[in-house]
């Protein structure tokens, strides 16, 4: 077992998922087969192989900090599920 | 020949002689769309009262003698690509009424180029898939075999191309997502090279990896809608500050001497023995025509997977960390709940299952204990990958090969099983992790009738050479002619 029913819900914690009881059940099979699959890349020596996370050679795009027009308040909270016009309004946080 | 037969170009020529105006073939496009949607469900939404006016602009540009090769000719844009007013779904439960307040960068260039919008493409929910199947609002079919996927993500754009319900759609392509669906409906997509097409406005899948480029039915009309699109965006920091060469001016410039390298790798067991055959038989239609076929050797090739199915949810379930139910998007709240049931069961409820498969996947990746074992180690990989494919191109032009192991499976037949879906992109997902540009070209059909694609990979930015094999190629062959009984 790569990763365990408990551990497959700690995981779910961490990403903000509430699992039903069966679909926890599939998915920590799901995971571990896939995992498995995984294995593969632990053959490989790679001691000394510096990472990519980006494939084009790009760094620092800076550009100036200037001031430029963003979108208006009653744009920006169109999509909101509540606002009160001025904010977006959330459940009770303490 | 109905105006839905025609190609981009074709009917760009009616529309530069005065044959047809553009609400004329924007009509005859939306009576195609209604005629061919109950059968492959290719959109998400259809908006035709945008389309006729973006139609009588375009007339009255032209009229003007104000028009370039897109000037009032219909298409479709993936649903993840951000249209201003026009609901963008990702076809995700979560964005099932998200309305953008902007256009993504390649939608506004597009627009300015006078495009008439038909409406928005069927996709994987969050282009995660490789059938269209894993969209919340049912599947695409495949317009030559409706029992088969359309392939995915991009699975709606590919359909409506090949349908005829659209000159062009632009998908987004992070393991396969364009070439993969283009290949199995007998239509053209490119993934250009990361960071050559803005990916501003693109709901992020795998930052690292995303990257939009257009599906057509021939290379020349891939040339007009690629010339639209790439270009450096002060919106997006990753795309690249460099030139966008003439690519109309790279389609003819033949492939006598051009060096194809052919991966040992990419021919091995597992290949449909009529995907193999199709593109053999292209490779030689190449050679016959002066190209040169080089044997070489991508050695970490079967590593591909393993590193994508780490880095691709990885990336997935930061991005995916937005939905959050506070902003934008589905947002549950149960009267007696406090913030953090919200996210749970806003989350819980919004994402279908392979989008939280893949959320689980890469939240696991990295987190604390597995982070080096399998983020790490994936990253160290992916510069082998990328090693692989530089030493390639010292030796060769391009790179070519089949597009997937087989042609389309039918729809159903791969649902139950993550790690068999997901080798639907073992030839495809390179690219992406090593950010080269990629094409597929149809080169045949199964005993099934189900279409079969050439890939054609190339070196950075060098998509001119992609466009000129992909030419060569379909100036001596007709498979892109031929259109399915539908």
């Amino acid at each position: 077992m790569k990763i365990s029913y408990e551990e497959a819900a700690h995981v779910a914690k961490l990403a903000r998922l509430r699992l039903e009881p069966a679909q926890a059940d599939k998915l920590t099979v799901e995971l571990n087969d896939i995992l498995t699959n995984m294995d593969k890349l632990g053959q490989l020596d790679t001691e000394g192989v510096p990472p990519t996370y980006h494939a084009l050679a790009l760094t620092g795009a800076m550009r100036e900090d200037a001031v430029r027009p963003s979108l208006p308040r009653e744009q920006s909270l169109a999509n909101a599920p509540a606002s009160d016009g001025e904010s977006f309004i959330v459940p009770r946080v303490i | 020949m109905e105006a839905h037969d025609l190609s981009l170009a074709q009917a760009r020529e009616l529309l530069d002689k005065r044959k047809i105006s553009s609400v004329e073939l924007t009509k005859a496009l939306l009576a195609r769309v209604e005629a061919t949607e109950p059968r492959i469900h290719a959109y998400l939404t259809i908006t035709p009262e945008l389309a006729l006016a973006q139609a009588e602009a375009a007339d009255q540009a032209r009229a003007r003698g104000q028009s370039g090769p897109l000037t009032g000719i219909p298409a479709g844009i993936k649903d993840v690509i951000c249209t201003q007013g026009v609901r963008t779904t990702c076809a995700s439960r979560i964005l099932e009424n998200f309305v953008p307040p902007h256009d993504a960068t390649l939608v506004g260039r597009l627009k300015d180029a006078g495009m008439v919008m038909l409406g928005k493409h069927n996709m994987d929910e969050f282009a995660m898939g490789s059938s269209t199947e894993n969209s919340a609002f049912g599947p695409t079919q495949n317009p030559w075999d409706v029992k088969a996927i359309p392939g995915g993500s991009s699975g709606g754009s590919a359909a409506s191309v090949a349908a005829g319900s659209c000159f062009y759609s632009v998908g987004t392509d992070t393991g396969g997502s364009i070439r993969q669906p283009a290949s199995h409906c007998g239509v053209v997509g490119m993934k250009p090279t990361y960071g050559r097409v803005s990916r501003f406005g693109l709901v992020a899948f795998a930052s690292s990896l995303d990257q939009a480029g257009p599906l057509t039915r021939t290379v020349a009309d891939l040339a007009e809608v690629l010339a639209v699109i790439a270009g450096h965006d002060p919106a997006d920091s990753t795309s690249a500050p460099r030139p966008v060469p003439d690519y109309r001016a790279a389609l003819n410039r033949g492939i006598k001497g051009l060096r194809l390298g052919v991966p040992k790798e990419y021919f091995i067991a597992g290949l449909d023995p009529e995907v193999e055959k199709a593109v053999r038989a292209a490779l030689a239609e190449l050679e016959s025509q002066g190209a040169e076929l080089v044997e070489i050797t991508l050695p970490h090739t079967e590593y591909g997977l393993a590193v994508y199915y780490v880095i691709a949810p990885a990336e997935a379930s930061s991005n995916l960390a937005r939905y959050d139910g506070v902003k934008y998007g589905l947002s549950v709240r149960e009267k007696t709940g406090n913030l953090m049931d919200m996210y749970y069961q806003t989350r819980s409820r919004g994402f279908g299952p392979e989008v939280i498969r893949r959320i689980m996947l890469g939240t696991y990746a990295l987190s604390a204990g597995y982070y080096d074992a399998y983020y790490g180690k994936a990253s160290q990989v992916r510069t082998l990958l990328m090693r692989d494919f530089f030493n390639a191109f010292e030796k060769v032009d391009a790179i070519v090969g089949p597009v997937t192991p087989t042609p389309a499976f039918d729809l159903g037949q791969k649902t139950g099983d993550p790690v068999q879906m997901y080798l639907s992109d073992v030839f495809t997902l390179s690219c992406n992790l090593a950010g080269l540009p990629g094409m597929s070209v149809p080169c045949g059909f199964s005993s099934q009738g189900r279409p079969i694609g050439l890939q054609v990979l190339g070196p950075h930015f060098a998509e001119e050479t992609l466009l000129a094999v992909g030419q060569a190629y379909q100036q001596a062959t007709d498979h892109h002619t031929r259109r399915p009984a539908l």
